[in-house]
């Protein structure tokens, strides 16, 4: 056993309400510079949709992930030879036009028009070439479908959801989408660091933080490339490779990534896992239906007195084991079982956590009136009251096999109990609140759906009124004792605020 | 001649000295400034013609110039016969060639497309003349005076040997057409601008990819056992 500790995002999707802030408090924080002006290391898109970049799950395309063809694994974008042989031109990488010409305005025309008859306005300019421009797309342009059905119909995961649901969602009535937040997902087994030629890219032991090393890359490019997720970035500016940090200078100091901590929705909740580094090799080599359980595998019993002991041994502070036992991602990863991996089937093994979303309550309009959707089955059982489609998780309007398209390589075996949990939760604390009783009928609902009334408390209380330290758990990082507190505390002075990163040549 | 002494044997060795030594401080102090710069991002169909050809040709070309060097008698026994001869030199002229094309490329593209324009620097431009002038002097040579694959092991082999052993023989050049002095004088140039260009992306040509292990994983705890910082300032 090889104990490693990981920071880990989770994302409640039901509560995600698509409103931006994420992005925007990470543009603010990182990216907003030149070069960077196009990345959105955290980007929130409406599904079923394209995406940013536009289909960037199409791998038929980019190339990213890994392939197991039943004895190895394999980098879908180059062997090791050929991606030598590819540095000159790389036909997988996306172009700037697949991601979005970044614009801004010139705000200065407003103030500095001659006196005219006509009021001044401010033209959208390229933020690369600095010209005069026609904005065509954005980075969220396909928002809230973007007022068409291309762009649900162009999303990769719809493509085998069978042509009558897909026929039915195009109803006005039953149009419905959710929102997904996508960082980087810090994978275990990264596709980006696997494919750097220069060997740039590493990820950090104590916390799983996949990071670029700005002075090992060389602009090779092949992270951009590799990453199925499509969360590598090229500074066309500097001709480096970037990417989403998980806020570390954030979280050494004990604070929330920023899009974590300005998540208006709260969906977002950060904790410690622990991991078994031997068994990842294992759990990224199993067939499509068994990758969900193979990754959970993964991930260690954080109160197993083995496990705490390996922690010990691999010099994990005994704050990040306290932290892994109080773990939001633990709870729901592993031991409500509510969240999976974004696309579990590019073997990359991410690891910040989706919960999926449910379904809106089923009604439809006639004669003016919101009436339920679906005729009572049985009348006078729980069946005819089944507005939220318990028993019938395949009249939802998000397809189950959608949901199992993004979440776990399309096994619906997956998805449905976690649905049929959510929707137990949902009813038992409807009965419980609303109703005023619990009755044998949603007990036996609680069981039927693998659950218990203490589990379905507590998975009420973290997703609905979780303090922010209890969504949150985040341990010391303990920077005293980190590499830089044995160097000389002067060595960097005047190095930051208003100084120099290469020193003077005089006044040394 | 004072030019010749002044391109033959001075040029060439501040040249080289230039080359060697700032590249490997910029390697070691300014690691950040060292790139590719590609901007396939920005602009790729005419890349793909330009920049593979390239590549590949003035790789392939220059490969054949290090042979030259290093193998004279391998090179001279392989022109032994006419047949093969004839082939060396052809695929040597074809790949100059090909290269000259993709650099052709390259310029219009560096020239006309907006975006790529916005991220040219003076630095670049001048390289890519540089690299131009020594591609279409290259392919002069080759047609206008042949068999340079045999010629090359008695007239630069020797030249630049004594350079190498500090006892510059300048005799052996000085009587060449100007085309060809061109190319020599214009490569003396390429390695003098060498290291303040992009092209220093040559050297991090990252050959340890074929070896190294998939994945990285770095403890900074290890790291910091393992290191003997210096307590020293500035860094």
């Amino acid at each position: 056993m090889n104990v490693r500790a990981h920071m880990s995002m989770l994302f409640h999707l039901d509560k995600c309400i698509g409103c931006h802030t994420c992005s925007i408090a990470c543009k603010n924080l990182w990216t907003d510079r030149k070069g960077a002006e196009y990345m959105w290391w955290n980007n929130v898109e409406t599904r079923p949709g394209t995406g940013y970049p536009t289909q960037w799950e199409n791998q038929e395309r980019f190339n990213g992930g890994w392939e197991w063809d039943g004895k190895a694994l394999r980098l879908r974008l180059h062997s090791r030879l050929s991606g030598l042989l590819k540095l000159f031109y790389n036909p997988s990488l996306p172009e700037l036009d697949d991601y979005y010409e970044p614009f801004t305005f010139r705000y200065e025309d407003l103030f500095n028009a001659p006196a005219g008859t006509d009021q001044p306005t401010a033209i959208p300019v390229s933020q690369v070439t600095g010209e005069p421009m026609e904005i065509k797309t954005g980075p969220n342009w396909d928002d809230d479908l973007g007022g068409s059905n291309t762009y649900a119909w162009n999303d990769p995961a719809m493509a085998d959801v069978p042509p009558a649901v897909r026929e039915q969602m195009q109803e006005l009535e039953r149009v419905v989408f959710n929102y997904l937040p996508r960082i980087c997902n810090h994978c275990l087994n990264p596709a980006c660091v696997a494919a750097c030629p220069s060997g740039a890219i590493y990820k950090r032991a104590e916390d799983g933080v996949v990071l670029v090393n700005e002075n090992k890359c060389r602009a090779w490019r092949m992270c951009v490339a590799a990453c199925p997720y499509k969360k590598a970035f090229y500074n066309w500016s500097t001709g480096k490779s970037e990417k989403c940090i998980l806020c570390f200078p954030r979280l050494e100091t004990g604070q929330a990534p920023a899009c974590a901590h300005s998540c208006v929705g709260r969906i977002r909740y950060m904790g410690v896992l622990l991991y078994d580094a031997d068994r990842i090799p294992q759990a990224a080599m199993v067939p499509d239906e068994q990758l969900i359980e193979a990754h959970r595998s993964v991930i260690l019993d954080p109160f197993d007195p083995e496990v705490i002991a390996s922690a010990r041994a691999n010099g994990i502070e005994d704050s990040w084991i306290a932290a892994a036992q109080n773990s939001p991602a633990y709870k729901f990863v592993v031991q409500w079982k509510l969240a999976l991996p974004l696309h579990p089937e590019y073997r990359t093994m991410a690891m910040m956590y989706y919960i999926p979303p449910l379904s809106p309550v089923v009604s439809v309009i006639e004669e003016d009136l919101y009436r339920l959707d679906i005729a009572p089955e049985r009348p006078g059982t729980a069946a005819d009251r089944d507005f939220e489609l318990f028993n019938r998780l395949d009249s939802a309007r998000l397809p189950v096999q959608y949901l199992a398209n993004l979440f776990s390589a399309g096994n619906e075996a997956v998805i449905r109990p976690i649905l049929r949990k959510l929707l137990a939760v949902r009813i038992y604390m409807r009965r419980k609140t609303v109703d005023g009783c619990v009755d044998e009928q949603t007990l036996a609902l609680l069981a039927d759906a693998g659950t218990s009334v203490e589990e379905a408390e507590a998975i009420y209380r973290l997703t609905t009124v979780p303090t922010t330290a209890e969504r949150f758990v985040l341990p010391q990082y303990h920077r005293e004792t980190a590499i830089e507190a044995w160097a000389d505390p002067l060595s960097r002075k005047g190095e930051a605020g208003f100084g120099f990163v290469q020193p003077p040549l005089r006044g040394e | 001649m004072i030019w010749d002494t002044i391109f033959f044997v001075i040029l060439p060795y501040i040249s080289l000295a230039v080359a060697v030594c700032v590249t490997v401080y910029r390697s070691i102090y300014r690691p950040f400034s060292v790139s590719s710069m590609s901007s396939q991002l920005l602009e790729r169909k005419k890349l793909y013609w330009g920049s593979i050809s390239f590549h590949y040709g003035i790789v392939l070309v220059l490969l054949g110039h290090l042979a030259a060097l290093l193998l004279p008698k391998g090179l001279l026994l392989w022109n032994a016969v006419p047949v093969r001869m004839y082939l060396l030199e052809l695929t040597g002229l074809a790949l100059g060639i090909w290269a000259l094309v993709g650099l052709g490329v390259l310029l219009w593209r560096r020239l006309s497309e907006k975006r790529v324009r916005a991220v040219t620097t003076p630095m670049d431009l001048a390289v890519l003349v540089l690299v131009i002038l020594s591609a279409l002097t290259g392919v002069l040579t080759a047609t206008l005076y042949r068999f340079g694959t045999s010629w090359f092991t008695v007239v630069f082999t020797p030249y630049l040997a004594s350079l190498f052993t500090l006892q510059p023989n300048i005799g052996l050049v000085t009587p060449l057409p100007w085309v060809i002095k061109l190319h020599v004088i214009n490569f003396f140039i390429l390695l003098a601008v060498f290291p303040f260009s992009r092209l220093i992306h040559i050297v991090t040509y990252p050959a340890g990819y074929l070896i190294r292990p998939w994945q990285i994983v770095l403890w900074n705890r290890k790291a910091r056992a393992a290191a003997r910082l210096p307590q020293t300032k500035g860094g």
